[in-house]
């Protein structure tokens, strides 16, 4: 009998304290959900500087640790944020960089400028990762060796294009609207998704030949950057932009 | 006619503590010097093997403007930098740039942020007109205001080779740095 007064007794204070729990967790669930929802709308206008996907050190010791630092800190945040204060309060801020590079021309310097750097950035960090290096494989390097006629002439020519891109700039691998690989190389901050590039396309695989990318460890010597590239990037993100790009 | 290195008009470590010794090291040994290089190499059997620096950044574009131009950038603006404290503006420089700025710190800060705001590599510069006036510019890569008819009296070099070693992605500090390292009589030579 004391057994189960003990036991309804236990028995209800269980379900005030389930009740309660779940009033508490409701009331806490609504509030998170309205704030993430702040949060989503804020975030769908303003531009972020993502983490980068592998430590500073990562690429040492082709890429060194204090350039990779101030590169990701200093330089993509300076990009991000002079392209949010450049798209502050006009339509541009509803649109993707993807959007804005399709009437780049029609959009003022300082979002090319920015919204370039931003995207350019974002990608390079994305294609270049611990243990690269080597050669990419299936359909990838099939239309490598298509296009150029083999890997070792398809390096030869992206570093040509890197080598000689004169002033700040980048190099690239794109497929062109005919799905075609191209090798190409933009001034500044362009990039081939750009209506005013020379050569458009889906960038696959770039490099940032910028001497704020080199200098701290390379000094004047470019082509020996541009040589040690080869072995930090990560050819399965490269195959997944390619194939991306040929859908 | 093939052309040489200009020398440096002061030791490697002259500007320092503004502008380091490495940065003059690689900045005049190495760029500097791969321009004269390159050009050489350009020209060689070209229509401008004989041609004078000048000349050649007149009437040139591609490869051979590019080096033929941050041959003649580079020597000037070696030649109008100097140890700190060598030349500071006099009256004559100053009434100059106060008729065509309104004050030397107006001047300062427009030129400052030519500067700055050069988006990429480039160069700053001042320079003058046919008409007299006093002109601020921006020129990308190797962009040089002769082209433009003008006559240049300042420039700062941008590319962030300029920079780099001693001031990374600071290039605000570079620009306060250099004011500190104009040989203004060099300025007022040229007027």
């Amino acid at each position: 009998m004391i057994k189960h007064k003990k036991m309804k007794k236990l028995l209800s204070f269980t379900l005030l304290s389930a009740l309660v729990f779940m009033l508490m967790s409701f009331s806490n669930y609504t509030e998170t959900n309205k704030t993430k929802h702040k949060i989503g709308e804020y975030m769908k206008t303003k531009h972020e500087l993502g983490a980068l996907p592998y430590a500073y050190d990562a690429l040492e010791p082709y890429i060194d640790k204090a350039t990779m630092e101030i590169h990701h800190t200093k330089h993509h945040q300076a990009y991000v944020n002079n392209l949010n204060a450049a798209i502050e309060g006009t339509e541009m801020e509803g649109k993707s960089l993807e959007e804005l590079f399709a009437n780049m021309g029609k959009y003022p310097m300082a979002v090319r400028n920015n919204g370039g750097g931003h995207w350019n950035h974002t990608m390079f960090w994305s294609i270049m990762g611990p243990n690269g290096g080597g050669k990419p494989s299936g359909k990838l390097l099939k239309a490598i060796e298509e296009k150029f006629g083999s890997f070792e002439k398809f390096q030869e020519e992206f570093n040509k294009a890197a080598a000689t891109r004169f002033g700040s700039g980048w190099a690239w691998l794109s497929v062109d609207s005919n799905k075609a690989l191209q090798v190409s190389s933009t001034p500044n901050q362009d990039n081939p998704l750009m209506d005013v590039a020379d050569v458009k396309g889906i960038p696959i695989l770039g490099i940032d030949v910028w001497e704020h990318a080199y200098y701290l460890k390379y000094q004047n010597r470019r082509p020996e950057y541009v040589g040690n590239f080869w072995n930090v990037i990560n050819w399965k993100e490269v195959e997944r932009r390619y194939d991306e790009a040929i859908k | 006619m093939s052309f040489i290195l200009p020398a440096l008009p002061y030791a490697e470590n002259a500007l320092e503590p503004h502008i380091s010794e490495k940065t003059i090291g690689f900045h005049y040994g190495k760029h500097h010097q791969a321009y004269v290089n390159k050009l050489n190499e350009l020209i060689k059997g070209s229509e401008f093997e004989k041609s004078s620096l000048e000349d050649i950044i007149l009437n040139s574009s591609g490869a051979i403007f590019n080096n033929a131009a941050q041959i003649w950038n580079h020597t000037f603006y070696w030649n109008i930098l100097g140890p700190k404290g060598l030349g500071n503006p006099n009256e004559i420089i100053l009434n100059v740039i106060n008729e065509n700025f309104g004050s030397f710190e107006k001047f300062k800060a427009e030129f400052t942020n030519a500067a700055v705001t050069l988006f990429g590599s480039g160069w700053a510069w001042l320079s003058k007109g046919k008409n007299g006036k006093l002109v601020i510019s921006q020129e990308s890569n190797a962009g040089n205001p002769l082209t433009k008819g003008l006559k240049p009296l300042l420039t700062c070099d941008v590319w962030e080779h300029a920079y780099y070693i001693d001031f990374q992605n600071r290039r605000p500090d570079y620009a306060a740095a250099f004011w500190e390292l104009v040989d203004w009589r060099k300025v007022e030579s040229l007027l």
